[in-house]
């Protein structure tokens, strides 16, 4: 009746994740009693949870984000705390079992429900209103995208409480993850968590490739589009080809696992290097989905903040998509060990090599855009800085480790391991912080705290630093990574600074929270008026903070590149805005709960599979059709908003605007 | 920018529109079957590694059975006349649609899903065949993929029917509004990619597998 669920389940044996789950699901049940009594679950729920405004959706994606990087730094922190315990005649205080599901943990959590929701959270949020238009191709497909991301980060969290987690590393590599040296769920929970939230994530990327080839304001042509646009384009296509190779791979291990297939196993003629192949055909590209993105924020940041227009935009428009395409030649650089001969070998080296020149190109542009400019030191170029720092020595170890000989060395030890991080952590992370510091107030209608957020940006800064270098070193003198006890006593010294640094890291992150709490509290302080706290150059600093669901009562016609700067500047110079439009009643599309419910059957069918309950399975996919077919068969997918409150909004706009204007041009 | 778009032969019909949204917003009409393109292609990626997995694998029989000593030519050559002829009718199903006639669009589209089925019965005594000789997907990575391969076009095939179904019961309940029509559009694109991937494992599988 309920497969191999049973209580023993429940890791009654172990304290760490029992303690630890309770007290999640004693939070949880909290923070939902505590919204119950403020009375602001109709909020909660017609505003977010159904909500199909690209802006809010956003803002559930970076949430989401958000907790599970409190989660994946939890993992971190045990990792980094038992090496340094484990060492010489200590075992230190995880057994290798629990070691094992937790650094998996760490990196399929950090990868897949950190970054890539960030990532997807801030082009939602951001995309459409540097388009200059209303919403994203398909607002009720880009809800159910969220839910299903959010269903996968449960079904992964929910190991912790029920059963267990993989204990094979981020990838899951066969024969060790097959069922034969595997058997329990833990792979499972993995393999099904990351097939939804792939399905999620192609969705999206169908959204946002329709969304900025086919929606964008008039006069909104290719090459006037802000370098976000473009590298989220390029990010979208990644997704779009890479995705579904990783559905692929993931799916054939399930035949193996749960049918008794043999494409990966060590009998019936199974090839376990086809799944590094293929899995490194999705996991190559995956990079760049994550790091384009991030580079589109330092180039906003960089023009921003400068107060110049970004230096190169056509050269960083090529180098975007130089990088989107030459990443699809690469993926053999993950494994030049499988004795694929020196030619392979060295093909796949150079064309690793090739793309540090766009990346090259793209940190040149930055820094001639700082060059001449009217640098304001404010927390996001504080984060661009310290990535180019950061980024160009990762970036140079990666060049190392292109070189076939070398990474033969140097392979799965924990150099790989320092250069990674350094390029995932100084790129994408402060990008991301970058980012969550640069449009907060755009969300939310009041800036972050500078000194705190300056305070955070030196913890991951110098954090980051001693927590990655020693690894470098250790990995030079051998030390390979996933090693859950130390043998030689003298790595001590760099694994403690190592520990060290996750700490300042784990201030940084404690501090983001206190920045959070205390920005909200003294919000009137630092009240967004003007929906421009920045000076800003692209079309999300038009429209007012927080924006009204429409973005823009009309869509913004555009003329040149940065498209906001130009306009702003001619009203600056003639004292007035452009005549008031003729303004219409605008066509929006209406909230629904299909994401939500379609996510819960999705849930419930993938909790099924992994438990082996397949009667519950069964029900899961027929609900899943049925909330399919019901939504199709509803006729009312848009409802009107009327043209007096779209007048009265964008009156009430010109209006502070007109102030702000008179402001500004006696201070000139 | 139009007149110069208009030199280089970017318009068609005298319109000023460049198709490439300079002039704002799209239409449903054009944003619509765009997206599901985008999406068609990224299953057409799937598929193709399927059959990269295909043919990585098509030769590790584990002493098992060949491609040679397993499949049937003569079936295959009705199943594929089957599905061919589907597509032909749900292209005149989609000609019916355009002129608003309930009769033929529901005609033709029951003709697509019964010849869907049929080629989907055949795919299913061929499978039942195999697994009954001792030749199922465990017996060898070879038949693993293909098991997988052309497994996962009949479960589009069955996603297909189930699509059909639904545009029937849309349409005779709701008749042939702007919204139904667009995902009429859109199954038939379907449709026809399946019939594309089909081919594709007709050629692949089957014709070189039996290949004296």
């Amino acid at each position: 009746m309920l497969g191999k669920l049973g209580w023993d389940a429940i890791p009654f044996h172990d304290p760490i994740p029992l303690i630890t789950s309770l007290v999640v699901m004693v939070a949880m049940a909290g923070i939902a009693i505590w919204v119950w009594r403020k009375g602001w679950w109709p909020y909660v729920w017609n505003q977010y949870i159904t909500s199909t405004d690209h802006k809010k959706i956003g803002i559930m994606y970076i949430v989401l984000g958000l907790l599970m990087l409190v989660r994946g730094f939890a993992d971190a922190i045990m990792m980094r705390l038992q090496q340094s315990m484990a060492i010489g005649a200590s075992q230190g205080y995880l057994p290798p079992e629990h070691y094992n599901q937790i650094f998996s943990a760490h990196g399929t959590i950090m990868i897949f429900f950190v970054a890539m929701p960030l990532v997807i959270g801030f082009m939602n949020f951001v995309v459409p209103l540097q388009l200059g238009v209303r919403d994203v191709a398909f607002p009720t497909m880009n809800n159910v995208s969220f839910w299903l991301t959010a269903s996968g980060a449960l079904l992964i969290n929910l190991s912790l409480f029920l059963g267990e987690f993989a204990r094979t590393g981020w990838l899951a590599f066969p024969p060790l993850s097959e069922k034969e040296f595997s058997p329990g769920v833990g792979v499972d929970y993995y393999l099904v968590a990351l097939q939804i939230s792939g399905v999620g994530t192609v969705l999206t990327a169908v959204n946002f490739v329709t969304t900025i080839l086919k929606i964008r304001a008039p006069g909104m042509s290719y090459l006037r589009m802000p370098v976000f646009c473009w590298t989220s384009l390029a990010a979208n296509l990644l997704i779009l080809a890479a995705f579904p190779v990783l559905t692929v791979t993931l799916g054939l291990l399930m035949l193996d696992r749960y049918l008794d297939f043999h494409f990966f196993t060590n009998d019936g003629g199974g090839n376990s290097m086809l799944y590094m192949n293929l899995i490194w055909v999705w996991g190559h590209p995956e990079v760049y989905i994550l790091i384009l993105p991030a580079f589109g924020i330092y180039s906003e940041v960089a023009a921003t903040f400068s107060g110049k227009p970004l230096f190169g935009y056509r050269s960083m428009v090529f180098a975007t998509l130089a990088i989107c395409i030459i990443s699809f030649c690469v993926w053999l650089h993950h494994f030049f060990t499988m004795g694929a001969g020196a030619d392979v070998n060295a093909i796949f080296g150079i064309a690793s090599m090739i793309i540090a020149i766009p990346t090259g190109v793209k940190i040149f542009n930055w820094l001639f855009t700082m060059y001449g400019g009217r640098v304001r030191f404010s927390v996001p170029m504080h984060y661009l800085i310290g990535f180019m720092l950061t980024f160009v020595i990762g970036g140079l170890t990666g060049v190392l480790l292109a070189i076939p000989p070398v990474d033969f060395i140097v392979h799965n030890s924990l150099f790989l391991i320092a250069h990674f991080h350094q390029v995932i952590i100084g790129g994408v992370v402060f990008a991301i912080m970058a980012a969550y510091t640069y449009w907060f107030p755009k969300a939310f209608g009041f800036t972050l705290h500078e000194g705190l957020g300056k305070a955070i940006f030196w913890c991951w800064f110098i954090g980051f630093h001693l927590a990655f270098m020693p690894l470098y070193v250790l990995g030079f003198w051998g030390a390979t990574r996933r090693m859950q006890h130390i043998p030689d006593a003298t790595w001590e010294p760099w694994l403690n600074v190592a520990l060290l640094g996750a700490v300042i890291i784990g201030i940084g992150v404690v501090l983001t929270v206190v920045q959070l709490w205390y920005s909200i509290k003294t919000r009137d302080q630092r009240l967004d008026v003007t929906g421009d706290p920045w000076d800003g150059r692209t079309l999300e600093w038009l429209t007012l903070s927080p924006p009204p669901h429409y973005n823009f009562a009309v869509l913004p016609d555009v003329h040149g590149e940065e498209a906001y700067w130009t306009r702003k500047q001619t009203a600056i110079k003639l004292e007035q805005l452009i005549k008031e439009p003729d303004y219409q009643p605008i066509e929006m599309p209406i909230d629904t709960p299909t994401g939500v419910i379609c996510a819960f059957f999705a849930s419930v069918c993938g909790f099924a599979i992994i438990w082996h309950i397949w009667w519950l399975a069964i029900l899961g996919l027929i609900g899943a059709f049925a909330v399919f077919v019901w939504y199709a068969w509803q006729d009312e997918h848009e409802h009107i908003i009327p043209v007096e409150e779209v007048r009265k909004n964008a009156r009430e706009r010109r209006r502070i605007r007109m102030e702000h204007l008179h402001t500004l041009s006696q201070s000139t | 920018m139009t007149t110069e778009a208009a030199t280089i032969g970017l318009t068609h019909g005298g319109s000023e529109d460049t198709g490439l949204g300079h002039r704002g917003p799209e239409s449903k009409s054009i944003v619509v079957p765009y997206g599901f393109w985008l999406f068609v292609l990224s299953d057409m990626i799937l598929f193709s590694a399927l059959f990269a997995t295909y043919a990585t694998l098509v030769h590790a029989t584990a002493g098992g059975p060949t491609t040679n000593q397993l499949f049937d030519r003569n079936l295959v050559a009705i199943e594929t006349v089957a599905l061919l002829l589907s597509s032909f009718t749900c292209g005149l199903a989609m000609i019916a649609a355009k002129r608003k006639n309930m009769v033929w669009t529901q005609g033709w589209l029951l003709v697509t899903g019964l010849l869907g089925a049929v080629f989907l019965f055949i795919e299913l005594y061929e499978f039942a065949m195999m697994i009954g000789e001792g030749a199922g997907p465990q017996r060898s990575a070879f038949l693993s993929s293909f098991f997988t391969l052309v497994g996962c076009h009949g479960a589009h095939v069955t996603a297909g029917l189930l699509w059909i179904g639904t545009m029937m019961a849309q349409i005779w309940a709701k008749g042939f509004k702007d919204h139904i029509l667009r995902r009429l559009l859109c199954l038939s694109v379907f449709w026809h990619a399946l019939d594309i991937i089909w081919v594709a494992i007709f050629t692949i599988v089957y014709l070189i597998g039996t290949l004296p």
